[in-house]
């Protein structure tokens, strides 16, 4: 009787609050997805056609022209495209390692200096000394101008070694235990058992950070201006931008191409294609690694 | 004679136990070294605020000033303008940031088709991954005077002539906070999303058979089942208020809107870096840090008033 009514109840709102629910969440799917596709459709039609306008989510008359400019001769995409992957993959990997290698120790209770060492992590998250006392150190340090500028100045982070110290937490002490008494020293335990053991969560921080330096640009404005092989694929979208916005005319290219100074458009919707396509290639596959990490970070807070 | 034969062995135990657990110093000694260098070290460049910095006279031949570079700065009316600016665009950032993620979550959790819910979800994270460049590359083709917004505004009539979005002072304001809900509105309903998911069923079961409708059981159940996160993150976010960095303003920003667009974090970059006065950019992180410091505090204090537990 009761479970009859409880359906009959269901059904009544269904007609009513769900299609309203249902249609503007189809919207919400269209608001984000359009731009995307719309740039695609326009990097991918040709540049002097783009302008009569039109152009919605499919190119009306197709080219790879404006993909073509990119990776020519002249131009300093491909080595952009090259230091990004390169600080992608170096970044992450050491940054995964350098933020297990620390939470090890962290997480065993018989290490003389876990409290200590712990208080002087956490503070970081909570102060920082700014950007000019950052940029004047870098300077310092002599790391200007150099690929290190991408790698070495954010190695650490401290909410990532948590993340990974209270994972690490999880994994039954025995098996450290009966390692020892085979004769195992504390870095051959953390090589041999607890980074296998910890492949998820550092799956995770891995693609948080691979993502991180993807999508960084600022430190290659602030530290890496001055030597062009340095450049990003992020930095260069920006520097589009802003010759767009101030209407000069874009420099990525040597004089020789005329069709990259004729269709900055073209060409800006053609390079934010390449910097969002790796995205949109892994982030769907990801999307279960970085929830579950956004919410153990929220627990362990 | 006493003190001298219980320090010493337990000196040595001390060192034995260091020496015993040498390779845990191993892995560990790098990193703390690591972050004295670049994290305790820019703290103490906090003192070039009160300094005229030179850097080739070195860190410890400096000439002390006291607060001179504090009292240019808040003798600038530029600073005023950076303040306001950054205060302006973090309240409706904070304000249109949590009830979109809220209200987002909240209709989410309402989805009864569990496939399409994780349709949505999924869509809705991908502008969280792409980086700010894109989007404001994104946002100005939306926004420009050929792009699909102005099209179908004429095409429809609404509009005589393209309407230039990016070069109206008034509008930069709101098309910060348009990008940033566009950007990471489905990325912060994870966090509700979340707490909504560890809500008691049988509450809501209880209040089918009590007769409650939708609305009434999102009002009375789900609202004050993520209450304690929403406050948390409130107070969190109260807290930065003053920390809007200035990617946004800087990348949706041009010439035009320029006295919209600036923020104190673009004021201490262009003043501190790109004209080399050091101790004046410091100052106004120090300023930052100062005003973020209260903010927290004040925020906790009044979530205290209200009845919610502090955070810290």
């Amino acid at each position: 009787m009761l479970e009859r009514r409880l359906i009959s109840h269901r059904r009544v709102y269904f007609s009513l609050f769900d299609v309203v629910l249902n249609t503007f969440m189809f919207f919400v799917v269209v608001i984000t997805l359009y731009p995307f596709l719309n740039i695609l459709a326009k990097s991918l039609n040709d540049p002097i056609d783009t302008v009569k306008g039109g152009i919605t989510i499919f190119p009306r008359v197709f080219t790879l022209d404006n993909y073509r400019v990119l990776f020519e001769g002249g131009s300093r995409l491909p080595r952009a495209f090259q230091v990004s992957v390169l600080r992608t993959v170096i970044g992450a990997l050491l940054g995964v390692l350098s933020c297990a290698m620390f939470a090890y120790p962290l997480s065993r209770d018989d290490f003389v200096f876990k409290k200590s060492f712990s208080t002087l992590l956490v503070i970081t998250m909570y102060v920082s000394g700014g950007l000019i006392p950052g940029y004047l150190l870098i300077r310092s340090l002599g790391l200007i101008n150099s690929f290190w500028v991408y790698i070495i100045p954010g190695l650490i982070n401290a909410f990532n070694v948590i993340v990974i110290r209270s994972y690490i937490d999880t994994i039954p002490p025995s098996l450290q235990e009966s390692a020892r008494i085979d004769g195992a020293n504390d870095i051959t335990i953390f090589f041999k058992i607890i980074l296998p053991l910890c492949t998820p969560v550092l799956a995770t921080i891995g693609l948080f950070i691979a993502v991180g330096q993807w999508n960084s640009w600022f430190d290659t404005y602030l530290y890496a201006r001055g030597n062009e092989n340095l450049t990003t694929l992020q930095y260069e979208l920006m520097k589009v931008l802003d010759s767009a916005q101030t209407s000069s005319r874009v420099d990525i290219y040597s004089e020789s191409i005329k069709m990259a100074r004729k269709n900055p458009e073209a060409i800006k919707m053609a390079i934010t294609m390449v910097a969002t396509l790796p995205i949109v290639m892994v982030y769907p596959f990801l999307q279960r690694y970085f929830v579950t990490g956004i919410t153990l970070g929220a627990i362990k807070e | 004679m006493k003190t001298a034969t219980s320090t010493a062995p337990r000196r040595n135990a001390f060192l034995q136990k260091l020496w015993h657990q040498r390779f845990l110093l191993a892995l560990s000694v790098p990193f703390v070294i690591w972050l004295i260098i670049f994290c305790y070290i820019p703290l103490v460049g906090w003192v070039i605020a009160f300094q005229d910095y030179k850097p080739h006279l070195g860190f410890f031949n400096q000439e002390w000033v006291g607060l001179k570079h504090f009292e240019a700065l808040f003798k600038a009316p530029m600073f005023y303008q950076a303040l306001w600016n950054t205060l302006g665009m973090s309240v409706l950032l904070l304000v249109f940031g949590f009830t979109s993620s809220i209200g987002f979550a909240l209709l989410l959790n309402e989805l009864t088709s569990l496939k399409f819910k994780k349709f949505v979800q999924t869509v809705s994270y991908l502008p969280h991954f792409v980086s700010w460049v894109i989007v404001a590359s994104i946002i100005t083709s939306m926004l420009s005077l050929s792009g699909p917004i102005n099209e179908w505004l004429v095409d429809w009539g609404i509009l005589k002539k393209p309407f230039d979005f990016m070069a109206q002072p008034d509008l930069f304001w709101w098309i910060v906070v348009f990008a940033d809900m566009w950007k990471e509105t489905g990325w912060n309903a994870i966090i509700y999303l979340a707490a909504m998911s560890a809500i008691d069923p049988q509450l809501y079961e209880a209040a089918l058979v009590d007769g409650a409708n939708r609305l009434q059981r999102i009002w009375y159940i789900t609202l004050p089942g993520i209450r304690y996160t929403v406050i948390t993150l409130l107070i969190l976010s109260i807290g930065n208020i003053i920390n809007i960095g200035f990617e946004r303003q800087y990348l949706l920003g041009n010439a035009v809107v320029a006295p919209k667009a600036l923020v104190l974090d673009k004021y201490a970059l262009d003043f501190g870096i790109g004209l080399f006065r050091y101790s004046y950019g410091t100052a106004i992180g120090i300023f930052k840090s100062g005003v973020s410091i209260v903010m927290l505090v004040i925020a906790n204090q009044l979530a205290h008033r209200f009845g919610e537990r502090k955070i810290f």
